[in-house]
């Protein structure tokens, strides 16, 4: 993407104020989507975004610039910004030479988007709102959306590293209304995959569209859930949005350094029941936070964070890493080249367990049971973390019975760990992400057994 | 640099006969800088630049966008626009705004000084507010964030109907996130201060209400389960009402998406409420003088006296509903078409402070913060469930300090539950202004 000669000048430049470490990250990112609403093809999108963020760092101080002017002037101006920006002590002359370390290769990508015709694309939109349509009159709005991005990186530092990465994601989700009696209710399904069109060999896309219009259609009979605390199973898949809030988080190096995390100073700790296993792993082909590097060029990693209980690490970047002397755990992410890397999650997941998840069902009296949940939130400092389910259930006398309408559960992450007591042999990744963080946002995985808490606060209106 | 009209009129004058173009282009500068323990954290100087290309032809429309404003991207991006809209299904609504005759308001949004204001003097700030903010309560142990941005914006319209306006904007502000220690026990809480130049800005406000709002919350205990009477604060109402505004907008009416479609002239709220949309506030954050269709903004009132008045409008949904567009344009940025949504929301303020609403109130909450509104708001339905922290409230006055608990009711009780509204208006960096409401019978969900 850049000339190596021109990417040492650049990286001699940022050093000239006595910088101890500069790196520059190139992106040149195409993306196109296509949305349908109403009953129509609305509108077809396609972008282009191409640049470079150049960084500095002296002592604690990090200085950062980026620019869309890949020229040699562009990278010398944003580089010698950079180095203002962290104003190092010392000037002087240094010089850099990168060399390539080649990742693992990714699994080719068999059809890729930009080969594939617009019509082609669209038509599964089609397909989409003529099934999830056919599944009653009750479904009265249909949106679709399809989406393909290909992302190239190039990341050098001063520490000689080189290296490229080639990403592409492709996405599909189907949005239903339902109207009845007791107003609106919305069901949403979606896919997503680090795969290119040949997602779709896989995907029925009327299958996804029957299924989200059977949810809005579902949760129009839903009568308001309960309020207070009571025990929670959580469905295959969509539980690693628990984890993602309840721990996941709070074990990301920045926030711990800055003890703003209840888990800062806890490894080696029981933090969890013996049954959680939790890792997050970069490496996990096809899903939807995988890559072969970093976004400041380390290899993706698997990485344990909870070993039968035990906390046994954090998720590191680069800086963070640098500090403890250790090396990073291919967390460092960032949004786009507009922005600094900082720790992310990539697939998170617990690890399969060995229960039946019938007999978790049935070995609960009363309770809720989670199908399907929405996003999250949490506060690292306190622990404190909500989640929303988007499709749950009353469990009565060990069984799922009536359908309860949307709400929030909130929890806190250190109890939720310790209050986990069954875990089914039923693993599943869950729906692709975008994790919030700082106001960046990437994409991230996450997947579970089924999994019981002994106890959870229910946020809806009835007693 | 060459204009930015200059460079939207230049596009829009590509546009083949019979078609129809609308150029968008930005142009930004951002300063970030983040203070830790004294020092520098990390100092971003950013300069961003972009077009966005919506092209109409036939009835059908296409968009693209480059994140750059070389010569050769102009023409490879209109291209990809045009052919797009090849693709897409043909209505007989698309098309780009028409002049209206409205003129913009005379508004000035653009604080000179902030183009002098140096990176040191930016630091020093930065440094100041996380030592104000350590400084400012004993129990604070550590600071998540401290932190100075500030943002010159320039943006331009021109469409192929004769539309060319430009806008040129500043905005900066200070924001902190402190932590508050005792008993081994951790809470966390913000504060900030907004303005158009860094004159507005005001360190010591942000300072303490960040030490004040974690402190506060020492010793939080997880209440029980039951309905009480709940105060919003400010910042929690301004957070509420930009999802409100969403449910008020023509697209969401016209799709089936809305829970007041067909509720035009009905109550909706108590009398009490007045909701009012005016991007041509100065005071507003997000004041404009044009929207993202380079239509002039204008004051829209969508609740007088708890009836429902009107929804917002771009153009689209104008000449879809048949009606004028109340220059509700809203884009995010270039890399998408125009939608539509409120850009300064604001319930009308009423007489009473925060302490007086809340010394008529035997047994509630005053809710301080929420948490998970994008999962536990559903703006179709109106079903509202979020995480939430603050204190209770007894016999008229602020008692202990509660956490890990949730409100929820619906948006449409929500609305006809409201008891008070505060005199305490405020703008905040969103769309929607804040002002403490209070609101009876919410369940609080706990232990």
């Amino acid at each position: 993407m850049l000339d190596h000669e021109l990417i040492n000048r650049t990286l001699g430049a940022a050093l000239r104020t006595g910088g101890e470490f500069a790196e520059v990250f190139v992106e040149d990112k195409k993306s196109s989507s296509a949305m349908l609403d109403d009953g129509r093809v609305e509108e077809l999108t396609s972008g282009r975004d191409r640049g470079a963020g150049i960084r500095v760092v002296v002592g604690d101080t990090t200085g950062f610039a980026h620019t869309a002017d890949l020229s040699e002037t562009g990278l010398a101006s944003a580089a010698e910004a950079a180095a203002a920006a962290a104003r190092g002590g010392g000037g002087g002359v240094r010089e850099v030479s990168v060399s390539r370390s080649d990742g693992p290769r990714p699994a080719a990508v068999r059809i890729p988007p930009e080969d594939v015709a617009k019509a082609t694309k669209v038509e599964l939109l089609s397909l989409a709102d003529a099934a999830a349509r056919g599944e009653g009159s009750a479904i009265t709005q249909v949106s679709a959306r399809y989406g393909d991005s290909r992302r190239r990186i190039l990341v050098a530092n001063s520490d000689g590293l080189l290296a490229e990465d080639d990403q592409v994601r492709t996405l599909f989700s189907v949005s239903c209304v339902a109207t009845g009696d007791t107003g609106l209710q919305t069901g949403r399904e979606s896919t997503g995959s680090t795969v290119g069109f040949e997602l779709f060999d896989e995907t029925d896309v009327e299958e996804m569209a029957r299924r989200a219009a059977a949810r809005a259609i579902t949760k129009l009979a839903a009568r308001p859930a309960p309020s207070g605390a009571m025990p929670v199973v959580v469905g295959p898949g969509g539980g690693g949005v628990l984890f993602h809030e309840a721990c996941g988080h709070g074990l990301e190096a920045d926030l711990v350094s800055k003890s703003a995390s209840v888990f800062a100073g806890r490894v080696g700790e029981q933090v969890a029941t013996p049954l959680v296993t939790l890792i997050d792993d970069g490496t996990m082909a096809g899903e939807w936070g995988h890559f072969t590097i970093d976004d400041e060029g380390r290899p993706a990693a698997h990485n344990v964070l909870i070993q039968d209980g035990v906390l046994t690490d954090y998720m590191w970047d680069h800086l963070r890493a640098r500090k403890e002397g250790r090396v990073s755990s291919g967390n460092g992410r960032r949004q786009s080249y507009q922005h600094l890397p900082m720790v992310r999650m990539t697939n998170t997941y617990i690890s399969n367990g060995v229960e039946e998840p019938a007999d978790i069902i049935t070995s609960t009296d009363s309770g809720v049971y989670v199908a399907e949940l929405g996003g999250g939130q949490v506060n690292t400092a306190t622990g404190d973390f909500v989640f929303g389910m988007t499709e749950a259930y009353l469990i009565e006398d060990g069984e799922i019975t009536e359908p309860i309408r949307e709400g929030n559960l909130i929890g806190n992450g250190p109890e939720v760990l310790n209050r986990i007591d069954a875990l089914g042999n039923d693993f599943a990744m869950g729906s692709p992400g975008t994790c919030g963080k700082d106001g960046q946002g990437v994409p991230v995985g996450d997947g579970t057994p089924t999994l019981r808490v002994t106890s959870l606060t229910i946020g809806g209106t009835a007693a | 640099m060459t204009e930015l009209i200059d460079i939207a009129t230049r596009v829009a004058g590509w546009a083949n006969d019979g078609e129809q173009v609308e150029a968008y282009v930005v142009h930004e500068r951002e300063t970030e800088v983040r203070a830790y323990e004294g020092d520098v954290e990390s100092l971003t100087s950013a300069e961003s630049q972009g077009i966005g290309v919506r092209v109409v032809a036939d009835g059908r429309q296409g968009f693209a966008y480059a994140g750059t404003l070389e010569e050769s991207a102009l023409q490879e991006t209109l291209q990809e626009a045009r052919d797009n809209a090849r693709f897409a299904e043909p209505d007989e609504f698309n098309g780009v705004a028409e002049p209206d005759g409205v003129m913009p308001a005379d508004l000035d949004l653009f604080d000179a000084s902030m183009a002098s204001f140096t990176a040191d003097e930016k630091v020093a700030l930065a440094i100041e507010l996380e030592r104000a903010t350590r400084a400012a309560d004993p129990r604070i142990s550590g600071i998540e964030s401290a932190e100075y941005v500030d943002t010159i914006y320039e943006s331009a319209v021109a469409t192929t109907n004769g539309l060319a306006t430009t806008t040129r904007e500043t905005g900066c502000y200070l924001s902190a996130y402190s932590l508050a220690e005792a008993d081994g026990e951790t809470q966390t809480g913000f504060g900030f201060s907004i303005g158009r130049g860094p004159s507005d800005l005001d360190t010591e406000k942000a300072a303490t209400e960040a030490a004040e709002r974690a402190t506060r919350l020492l010793g939080a205990v997880k209440p029980e389960t039951g309905r009480v009477t709940v105060v919003l604060d400010p910042w929690v109402t301004a957070q509420m009402l930009g999802i409100i505004g969403h449910t008020l907008t023509g697209d969401a009416v016209q799709r089936g998406r809305s829970l007041f479609a067909d509720r035009l002239g009905e109550q909706v709220a108590v009398n009490d409420v007045v909701l009012v949309d005016d991007a041509t506030d100065p005071a507003a954050f997000t004041a404009s003088m044009v929207d993202g269709e380079g239509l002039a903004t204008r004051r829209t009132s969508l609740i007088e006296d708890g009836v429902l008045q009107a929804f917002l409008h771009n153009s689209y949904t104008a000449r879809r509903g048949n009606t004028l567009s109340t220059g509700s344009a809203v884009r995010g940025g270039f890399k998408g078409g125009p939608g539509v949504g409120a850009q300064a929301l604001a319930l009308q303020p009423g007489t009473k402070t925060q302490a007086e609403l809340i010394a008529e109130i035997d047994d509630g909450l005053l809710v301080q913060g929420v948490a998970g509104l994008h999962s536990g708001v559903n703006p179709v339905s109106g079903d509202f469930s979020t995480g939430a922290e603050g204190l209770r409230i007894r016999n008229g006055e602020l008692a202990e300090p509660v956490r890990e608990l949730t409100i929820a009711s619906t948006i449409q009780r929500l609305l006809l539950d409201i008891q008070g509204i505060g005199s305490d208006l405020e703008w905040l960096p969103m769309s929607a202004a804040g002002v403490s409401v209070v609101v009876a019978d919410i369940t609080m969900s706990g232990s």
